[in-house]
């Protein structure tokens, strides 16, 4: 099915080349930063994971939500998402992939990066992570293909693909479940040492994800023939509503914690985000846009008159989209590190290399995306393939 | 040179039959005699720890005298950026080592007084716990040591530690090592985390850890699980505190206020 | 029939030329037979001029014994001497042991691994003896 993605459109490869220019910067700065260091980043001895371990966070979630087409259409036969659920495996597979390059461009000594299998250790959450974001990826590649074989066949999927499907289920909570407990089991660190941290994640992922979704398919309706369906549309946008919610109040119960109890250690991560701590607030902008953008964004979905609107959708969606890539794509991270340990604050921003780094890996994450959208389309518009749906 | 091991353990057991301290004995015995004999059981530990003795620095040359002797033992370089430098053991303030036992009055001179920090080499080091290769490990003599050759510099130790005693190497550190090298002792290479190793290579040989052995007796290290050895003296004698403790991390270095 | 064949055969051949373009590359350039010495003044002034092994044992596995040292030392049993064969102690190090008596890094080292195109990362951390030379 590979030759699919060979043939297209001039504005079909008129985007790949868009994107390769930015895999290209990406790369060239890569190649800076492995001959000189980490040093180039801005990240340092008091924040010592930045930008980069950020997205790969963010991306587990993106990567988590496919699950949220898979169980309602697989456990409950919601037959309106049968059209789409392969985009859903689909980002998943791009999303991992873009995970995998940001711990690997995050890793001091890449060349080593083998040490993780090579020498195992099970007492690292680390270890548990690359485990199953790996199986996950190789999950949503074998049951994302055999399905789409399956369908340009016209014929069933091969019967072994359905326990995976299920396996794929408690699969994606697993990797946004492990991937928290690389924050939430770290002594010292009060603003990540939360029982809740797993949930709000899973909270947010399963708004974030999904707003893309929406996007995406809204995209794809305008540049191809194809249209996911209003109804499938519908039904993600009370998954995102839900799940927004969810999140907004996970946040809250957190605050009311750090601040009721009145634990300095518990404020202090707060205070920086919302108001600046001790005249640093390099985020308090960005904080407070997430904010405003979320809330905004969860009354445009929970609105008559604007939830039934496509266009108000689209505000509404970027907005979620946006809102949790601030909260978890840029301060949760370095939130966690301010103040250090030793109650000194140093502020963090990316530098130039760092953020060209990250538009490289979003780029060949959207090369891998739109090449398997593309050979998903072909096979689901091809008149020659008789679709099950 | 007079004196054999085993006759020095006999002149020492005499002594302490008489009653006199461990150190009365060593004071019947030749100068550079101690040095030798007392450093034997130097590599048989079960616990090594630290007692360091806050009232003992008087001013800035008794701390920069020690920071200086590690700095010079490992070829820890001076990198020019603050936010990426790299540290064994430096000086902090009160306020910031202890950060949780802020008494609004402290007796004089506490407030902003530099205490020495450095690994804790915790007896349960959250570093260990979350390091994916192993790449940083506790040995049975309680020191927690780093492999550089593993390391794959993933950073999640530094994340780990409540401290903040592991620094990262950031850029090459041969950059930034002036000419004074210890050429019995490697460097690092970019990309891997490092610390404080108790100075396990001097230990190997005998020889207390380069700071202590500049502190001109304001430091002390020893057997945490040898009741009679000179750490567990000072905190029988003394009331000691340790940073952060309600982590449960335990560390092993001690303070005397 | 092949279709297309106007496409495949200049593909081919670039292809191969690109798969073999090493081999054309260094064509006509020998590299120069390595020689390492071990005329070290230490070595010069030993009795017994014998290394921890014969010399074709270490030519061999000189790599797997500094690997077996490193693990001990570090991680190991954390001994740090060993005893060879006929009773000589030697202290496990390359910075410590092996380079105390073979202190010509270029000459001895470098000969071979430049040859071999080897790029060992020891000295991106263990300091190599001053050359005077």
């Amino acid at each position: 099915m590979f030759e699919k993605a060979l043939t297209g459109t001039r504005n079909y490869f008129a985007w790949l080349i868009f994107l390769l220019v930015f895999i290209g910067i990406g790369f060239a700065c890569y190649l800076y930063q492995y001959q000189e260091g980490l040093g180039i980043t801005g990240m340092g001895r008091d924040v010592s994971w930045g930008f980069y371990i950020a997205q790969f966070t963010f991306l587990v979630g993106v990567a988590a939500s496919a699950v949220m087409l898979v169980l309602p259409y697989y456990l409950h036969d919601v037959k309106v998402f049968g059209k789409i659920t392969i985009l859903g495996e689909f980002l998943a597979i791009a999303s991992v992939v873009m995970c995998i390059l940001f711990v690997t461009v995050d890793v001091g000594y890449p060349n080593r990066l083998l040490n993780l299998i090579l020498y195992p250790s099970p007492n690292s959450i680390l270890f548990w992570d690359f485990i199953v974001l790996n199986v996950y990826l190789l999950l949503n590649l074998l049951i994302g293909w055999n399905v789409l074989t399956a369908e340009r066949k016209a014929v069933a999927p091969p019967t072994w693909v359905k326990p995976l499907i299920y396996l794929s289920i408690p699969w994606a909570i697993s990797i946004h479940t492990v991937t928290a407990f690389l924050y939430a089991g770290m002594p010292g660190r009060h603003f990540w040492l939360t029982a809740i941290m797993a949930v709000r994640f899973l909270g947010s992922a399963f708004a974030a994800g999904p707003a893309l979704l929406i996007l995406l398919a809204l995209l794809l309706k305008r540049l191809t023939p194809f249209d996911a369906g209003q109804e499938a549309l519908n039904k993600l946008r009370n998954i995102i509503t839900y799940a927004m919610l969810a999140s907004i109040f996970f946040v809250l119960l957190e605050i009311f914690t750090a601040f009721y109890s009145n634990i300095p250690g518990h404020k202090h991560a707060f205070q920086y985000l919302f108001f600046g701590l001790e005249g640093h607030g390099k985020y308090v902008a960005w904080t407070w846009i997430s904010v405003v953008a979320g809330i905004g964004a969860a009354f445009l979905l929970l609105l008559p008159i604007t939830r039934k609107n496509n266009a108000w959708l689209v505000a509404a969606c970027i907005g979620v989209f946006g809102s949790l890539w601030i909260e978890k794509g840029l301060t949760l991270v370095v939130t966690g590190f301010v103040p250090s340990p030793l109650e000194h604050i140093t502020e963090y921003a990316p530098t130039l290399p760092e953020i060209f780094i990250a538009l490289g890996i979003w780029a060949t994450g959207f090369l891998v995306l739109t090449l398997l959208y593309k050979i998903a389309l072909s096979v689901k518009l091809d008149p020659n393939s008789a679709s099950i749906h | 040179m007079g004196i054999n091991r085993r006759e020095f353990l006999r002149i020492s057991g005499i002594a302490s039959l008489w009653g006199l301290g461990g150190r009365a004995a060593f004071e019947i015995l030749k100068p550079g005699v101690l040095e030798a004999q007392t450093r034997e059981p130097l590599s048989k530990a079960k616990k090594w720890a630290m007692v360091i003795d806050t009232r003992k620095f008087k001013g800035e040359e008794d701390f920069q005298r020690c920071v200086d002797a590690c700095i010079k033992a490992h070829n820890i370089p001076k990198v020019t950026n603050v936010r990426q430098e790299i540290k064994w053991i430096w000086k902090e303030q009160y306020e910031n080592a202890f950060p949780d036992d802020q008494n609004q009055f402290l007796p004089e001179g506490m407030e902003h007084k530099p205490f020495l920090v450095l690994c804790n080499h915790c007896t349960n080091p959250p570093c260990v716990r979350v390091c994916p290769t192993q790449a940083t490990f506790k040995r049975p003599d309680g020191i927690v040591m780093m492999d550089y050759h593993r390391c794959i510099g993933c950073r999640f130790c530094m994340a780990g530690c409540p401290y903040g005693s592991r620094s990262f190497n950031w850029r090459d550190p041969r950059k930034f090592i002036k000419e004074n090298t210890n050429l019995e002792y490697p460097t690092r290479s970019k990309g891997v985390v490092e610390k404080c190793n108790f100075c396990e290579e001097r230990i190997a040989k005998g020889l207390y850890p380069a700071c202590v052995e500049a502190s001109n007796g304001a430091m002390a290290f020893g057997d945490l699980d040898n009741p009679n050895s000179e750490v567990r003296k000072l905190l029988k004698e003394n009331y000691s505190i340790r940073r952060k403790p309600s982590l449960g991390t335990q560390p092993n270095i001690y303070y005397l206020v | 029939m092949m279709y297309d064949e106007n496409k495949i055969i200049p593909m081919i051949i670039i292809f191969v030329a690109l798969v073999t373009f090493p081999l054309w590359y260094n064509l006509g350039k020998a590299a120069p037979k390595p020689d390492p010495k071990i005329d070290t003044p230490v070595i010069q002034a030993l009795q017994n001029k014998q290394c921890i092994e014969p010399k074709a044992a270490m030519k061999t596995t000189h790599m797997k014994i500094l690997d077996e040292w490193r693990n001990d030392v570090v991680r190991g049993d954390y001994s740090r001497q060993m005893t060879t064969a006929d009773g000589r102690v030697f202290e496990k190090s390359l910075q410590n042991g092996c380079m105390k008596c073979h202190s010509n890094k270029t000459k001895f080292c470098d000969q071979c691994h430049n040859y071999m195109e080897v790029k060992p990362f020891c000295w991106d951390c263990h300091i190599a003896p001053k050359e005077t030379n």
